[in-house]
């Protein structure tokens, strides 16, 4: 099993990635009273056919394409539903993927959340060329980062770029 | 002191457009860390965070970070190529936060090869 939930987003952004997503969100709602984590994760990549999303789902699902499946999708899908929660996948070709998931928070095999600044940043500054939108919900407290605003204020300005890495560093500190 | 704001960035631009307006501007070094699902459990995030803490404490702005995704050669992630301007990739393999902490300080910043580590140079992998 994968031991942090940020391993979990990291592989899926991973692969959105890889399916060309200029638009990646990820949505995070934490709420303690509900004892609930969910997140869900959503791109505007190249997308899959109904039945490769059932493949992807189901590593042991046979189909004739024979196209080798990973890992990353169906382990997010056994951890949310070890952890008492509920996992789906829609996917759209040439329109994107949706993927949730959601897990009950004191499941006692739920892996530690993990770094979430640490992630947002290395997402966002080692794929300048995408736009991310983090939304991130902890007991009715929303933060929201957009790439695309930031880019907006900083014109020509890479947002990899040290002194941008710095104020996003800062940024996520006071915020999250 | 007060909470830092999306708007403040426009000040740090008007600041990085005075102290870079008479360089190029251009990327000396793209340094991309390859991220598979392999890659990523084997610690392929924590080698990214330390390459850019190392860019940030040092303070270049010739450096560029990308990832890509598994190269195939899950057994030796993480992996990391080096391309320098006029020089050709070398790629590391078996990368952690520390190694990487010494590729960006003796290799990208000084222009030396740290050899134990490499898998590669070019497209020619040497082990
Ligand atoms: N967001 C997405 N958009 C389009 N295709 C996707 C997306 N996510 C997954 N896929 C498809 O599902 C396959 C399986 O994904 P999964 O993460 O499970 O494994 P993988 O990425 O192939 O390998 P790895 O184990 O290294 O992650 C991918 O190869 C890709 O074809
Ligand atoms: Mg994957």
């Amino acid at each position: 099993m994968v031991n942090e939930i940020c391993v979990h987003i990291m592989d899926i952004v991973a692969n959105s990635l890889t399916a060309e997503a200029k638009n990646i969100c990820i949505f995070i709602t934490r709420d303690n009273k509900k004892n609930f984590l969910s997140m869900k994760i959503v791109d505007d990549g190249k997308g899959m056919s109904e039945e490769m999303a059932k493949k992807v789902v189901d590593p042991f699902f046979s189909t004739k394409t024979g196209k080798k499946t990973g890992l990353g999708v169906p382990l997010l899908k056994g951890t949310a539903e070890h952890c008492g929660g509920n996992f789906y996948l829609k996917s759209k070709v040439r329109k994107g993927t949706e993927i949730y998931s959601s897990f009950v928070l004191n499941h006692p095999d739920l892996p530690l959340l993990g770094n979430i600044k640490e992630t947002i940043l290395v997402s966002v500054i080692s794929n300048p060329e995408v736009d991310f939108k983090f939304h991130y919900t902890i007991n009715g407290n929303r933060f929201i980062l957009d790439t695309k605003e930031i880019k907006a204020q900083l014109g020509d300005v890479p947002i990899n770029h040290p002194e941008i890495i710095k104020f996003l560093r800062i940024y996520l500190d006071e915020n999250l | 002191m007060a909470k830092l704001t999306i708007e403040d960035l426009r000040k740090i631009k008007e600041k990085v457009h005075a102290e870079t307006s008479l360089r190029d501007g251009a990327w000396r070094v793209k340094v991309t860390v390859h991220m598979g699902t392999c890659g990523i459990v084997s610690g392929a995030r924590e080698v990214m965070s330390a390459l850019i803490q190392e860019i940030e404490e040092a303070g270049v702005t010739d450096v560029m970070v990308t990832t890509s995704g598994c190269m195939g050669l899950c057994s030796r992630e993480p992996l990391v190529t080096v391309e320098a301007m006029e020089q050709e990739p070398i790629k590391y393999e078996y990368m952690n936060a520390n190694k990487m902490r010494q590729v960006f300080k003796r290799h990208i910043l000084q222009g030396e090869v740290q050899t134990p580590f490499v898998l590669a140079k070019g497209a020619e992998i040497i082990k």
